[in-house]
Parts: structure tokens; C-alpha cells; sequence
């Protein structure tokens, strides 16, 4: 497991998602509101670029006729059959105990910090004065 | 282990004609049926002279099928050895455009039911025919019809004036489900609307088989409007509608909801499961595949051992002999299928015990 510096903090604006390659695998970084997640870029299901999918909220109902939206833009829709995931997680909602998205930890962490190591910064400069989203993998 | 006697829940005592169901109408009724000459409301989905819908060796002539107290005894209860048997009358109810006299005659066949098949027999349990086309009057025929605990469900035809999941039926299952009856859901058709989802067919046996397809519009509305949700303790029976397509239209319909699912945020389970949990089928007619280990792959797509309840669909010709059995149905599975699965299905059968 190694620490990698996939983007500048002020790089993905809220709401925004950039894709990049670690270690082979295209992973898409999300931000949500100053929150970052990150997921494969490969729906489980017949493996469709899941990260260039539209964020939505999570449509829920007490009973038939009543609707509710939470959790504005934290669910991603699959661009291909549109099977929502939680980009917390991950997680499937239609099936959530067998279909899963690889989900990976995110941080923000000050230039500071990074600068002393160990970290891989494929294509960045880090600099004292800056943040940046790291994730582990 | 020799078989239980069971429960066999499709049989059609028939209407002989509007002058059997004269004593059952009140005199406003009477008049207008016999000044105006009305009869013969049969259902077009049921010819009674057609070969279909009256086997030759339980046929009298040219009697209209149904129509014998004893025939129904000697053929489905002492043939089959059935210990109950579920009474489906099909007379026109549904197909009468005035929803008063449609309410009328609904009320004349279940006062019919009782008085010339149900008192008469105590191996014969009810279904209360209601006018669905007015739910407010279905309503009222289920509350006359509550107190006599030998009615065991409200039935419905799976061919109205709308998909059974509209809101508008649902003071109808309201109404079933306070009073622990099923929901029969039963092969027929108004005639007002085209069988067939892409306009009417030529032959009689194009409708007959397109059932298949109204059966599953019906369960595409009862789930994605909500009405398993609304009422969770209501079992719908699906009656002569064949059973082999459940498993494959079950992938279809779960596939479909994991997709746009958001646009019926209600239905929170895969529709199969909903369906498996509330939904019963007759075993007659059955869609034979071509062997028994076909039929038993099928059942275990069909996922559940409690959905299938037995019935011999009389007088209607399904099988010949007593070869109601398909290949491919274990002993365990037939004694559930008997007993087991029709007590479940019907609350009342277990309050009614003859």
C-alpha cells in the first residue's frame, strides 16, 4: 500500500470528479462538497466506464405517492444500464450484499506533511504551501 | 406416503342464464332483465360450446358446462378426491357497461353461489364476484358478502378496464385485506379493449394464450404502483393463467427496476421478490415444457415451493384423465401444493374448515 497524490485540493471543484491512473487502474476522484471519494472506473456489473456516469441524489419513499431525494449527488448512475452506486462506499443500492464498487481512501493532507515522504506524485509537484487529495492504494 | 386429499382451488360452477339469477335480483331488476329480454352474458373469453371450455367426458350433451351440482361433485370433488374446492363463476359481471345492473348482477351470483352450490355442498368454498368497474360498489357486495366465512377471495378478471395496480382498485384490496381475503385474479376479458397489447387478434386461441401477456401487465402494475407495498398481508392468485413464463418475466422485471428504479422509489425490493412473496398461481392450466427435468429446472427458478395451489380448472379441458400432475412435481412438493400452499394462500380456508 502506497500513498499517492492524485490532484491539487482546488484542482476538482465541488460537485466535479477527474479520472486518473494508479498503478494501471483508472480511478475516479470525486468531490463532494470539500469530501473527496474515489472509485474504480469499472461498473462490476458488465464494466462500463462507471465514473464518467451522472451524480445523482437517492430517491426513497415512505409509500407508493410519496418521494423523497436525499443525499443530493452521492449516488452515481452507471452510464450503461444505470445501477446506482453510493460513491462512499461503493456499495450497489438495488443489491447492495453482492454488487460492489472497489472504493479507495481519500484525505486531503497539507503540502507540509507530504513533502517529508513517503508519497508517489506521478505528475505533480508538491509544493509546502499547498494541499493535496492522496489516496491509498 | 399416499397423497392428501386437497384443495382445489378452480372450479366454475356456470351461470345457466339470466333466468337462474331472476329469483337473486330485486324487482326493479327482474323487470328490466325480462321486459328487455337480457341473457346471455357468458364471457367471449369462454364460449361455452367450445371444446376448450367443457371436456367431451365431463360434458351432458349440449348443457352448458358447470351448470350440475352433481357433475362438478362426481367429476372434480369425488374424481380428484379433493377435500375443497374454490368456486370462479365467469358470468358477464365485468363486461356490463352500466355499473348498476353490473353491481346487480354481481350481487345475484353471489346470492346464487350460496344458495344452489355452497349449502348445498359443503366441500365448496366462494369467490365474491364484485363489478370492479366501481370499486365503491365492489366495496359494498364485499362488506354483504364478509360475515359468511366460506367466501375466500374477491375475484377480479385479468383483462378490465385498467391495470389491477391503478389506485382505483384499491379500496377493493382494502377492503379483501381487512377481512383476510385473496385477491382471485382470473383469465377473461371485457371485449371493450383490444387482447392483445398491440390490438385485436383474429382467432379465439390468439386471446387465449395472449393472457399470458395481461397477466403480466397486471403484475407489472401491482408492483410498480405500489399496491404490494400499500398492502402487505394481501395474497393475489393468479387463476388459469399458466405459470412456466413467472421465472423468466421475474429476470426481466428485476433487470428493468435496477435500471430506473428511481422513478418508483416504493418499490424498494427486486419485483421478484415481491412478486414470490404475494403472488399464488394455479397449477391448471399448466404449460407443459417438454420433460420432467425441464419442469424441475423451472421450479427452481420459480424460487419457492409455496406459489403453486392446486386445481383441476373443471369443466374447462386442460388434461385428459386424471393427469392434472405435469412431469417433473416430487411427492413433497404435490402435498404442498394440495394443502399447504392453498391454506396459505387463503387465510379463510383455515377458519372455515368443512
Amino acid at each position: 500500500m502506497a500513498r499517492h497524490v492524485v490532484a491539487a485540493a482546488g484542482e476538482i471543484p465541488p460537485g466535479g470528479r477527474k479520472l486518473v491512473t494508479v498503478r494501471g487502474r483508472q480511478i475516479g476522484i470525486f468531490n463532494h462538497g470539500g469530501e473527496y471519494f474515489a472509485l474504480l472506473n469499472r461498473c462490476p456489473h458488465q464494466g462500463a466506464e462507471l465514473c464518467k456516469g451522472t451524480l445523482i441524489g437517492l430517491a426513497t419513499s415512505k409509500e407508493p405517492g410519496h418521494f423523497e431525494l436525499t443525499r443530493q449527488g452521492e449516488m452515481l448512475k452507471c452510464p450503461w444500464h444505470g445501477w446506482e452506486y453510493d460513491i462512499r462506499t461503493g456499495q450497489s443500492w438495488c443489491d447492495p450484499n453482492d454488487t460492489k464498487v472497489r472504493a479507495y481512501p481519500v484525505t486531503v493532507e497539507p503540502g507540509t506533511t507530504l513533502v517529508k515522504g513517503p508519497y508517489v506524485a506521478e505528475t505533480f509537484q508538491v509544493t509546502a504551501d499547498e494541499a493535496y487529495v492522496v489516496l491509498e492504494l | 406416503m399416499a397423497l392428501p386429499a386437497g384443495i382445489d382451488c378452480d372450479v366454475h360452477p356456470a351461470v345457466p342464464g339470466m333466468r337462474a339469477l331472476l329469483p337473486y335480483l330485486d324487482p326493479y331488476w327482474q323487470e328490466q332483465v325480462t321486459v328487455r329480454g337480457i341473457d346471455g352474458l357468458d364471457l367471449a373469453s369462454f364460449p361455452p360450446q367450445m371444446d376448450a371450455h367443457g371436456r367431451a367426458d365431463w360434458r351432458d350433451g349440449r348443457a352448458k358446462p358447470g351448470t350440475s351440482l352433481d357433475a362438478l361433485r362426481t367429476h372434480a370433488l369425488d374424481g380428484f378426491g379433493s377435500q375443497l374446492a374454490i368456486c370462479n363463476p365467469l358470468y358477464g359481471t365485468l363486461a356490463i357497461n352500466n355499473e348498476h345492473f353490473a353491481a346487480a348482477v354481481a350481487r345475484a351470483i353471489n346470492a346464487w353461489l350460496i344458495a344452489e352450490w355452497l349449502d348445498r355442498e359443503p366441500r365448496l368454498r366462494g369467490s365474491i364476484t364484485v363489478a370492479a368497474q366501481n370499486p365503491e360498489l365492489a366495496v359494498e357486495e364485499i362488506e354483504r358478502r364478509a360475515g359468511d366465512k366460506r367466501f375466500v377471495q374477491v375475484l377480479l378478471l385479468a383483462q378490465g378496464d385498467a391495470p389491477l395496480g391503478n389506485r382505483r382498485f384499491w379500496p377493493i384490496y382494502a377492503a379483501a385485506q381487512r377481512h383476510r381475503l385473496s385477491i382471485g385474479i382470473h383469465a377473461g376479458s371485457t371485449f371493450r379493449h383490444a387482447t392483445t397489447s398491440n390490438g385485436w387478434p383474429s382467432y379465439h386461441l390468439e386471446d387465449y394464450a395472449a393472457h399470458a401477456q395481461s397477466f403480466q401487465s397486471n403484475l407489472l402494475s401491482l408492483v410498480h404502483e405500489g399496491a404490494f407495498a400499500k398492502f402487505p398481508g394481501l395474497i393475489f392468485v393468479l387463476i388459469e393463467s399458466g405459470f412456466t413464463w413467472l421465472p423468466a418475466f421475474m429476470w426481466r422485471a428485476n433487470k428493468t427496476w435496477r435500471g430506473v428504479r428511481a422513478e418508483v422509489p416504493w418499490v424498494d425490493r427486486p419485483p421478484g421478490d415481491l412478486i414470490r412473496d404475494h403472488v399464488r398461481v394455479t397449477l391448471q392450466p399448466t404449460d407443459r415444457p417438454p420433460s420432467g427435468a425441464d419442469m424441475q429446472r423451472l421450479l427452481e427458478q420459480l424460487g419457492r415451493d409455496d406459489m403453486i395451489l392446486f386445481s383441476t380448472d373443471y369443466p374447462h379441458w386442460q388434461f385428459d384423465g386424471d393427469a392434472v400432475w405435469p412431469d417433473g412435481f416430487s411427492d413433497d412438493l404435490k402435498r404442498r401444493v394440495l394443502l399447504d400452499n392453498p391454506r396459505q394462500a387463503y387465510p379463510r380456508l383455515q377458519e372455515a374448515q368443512p
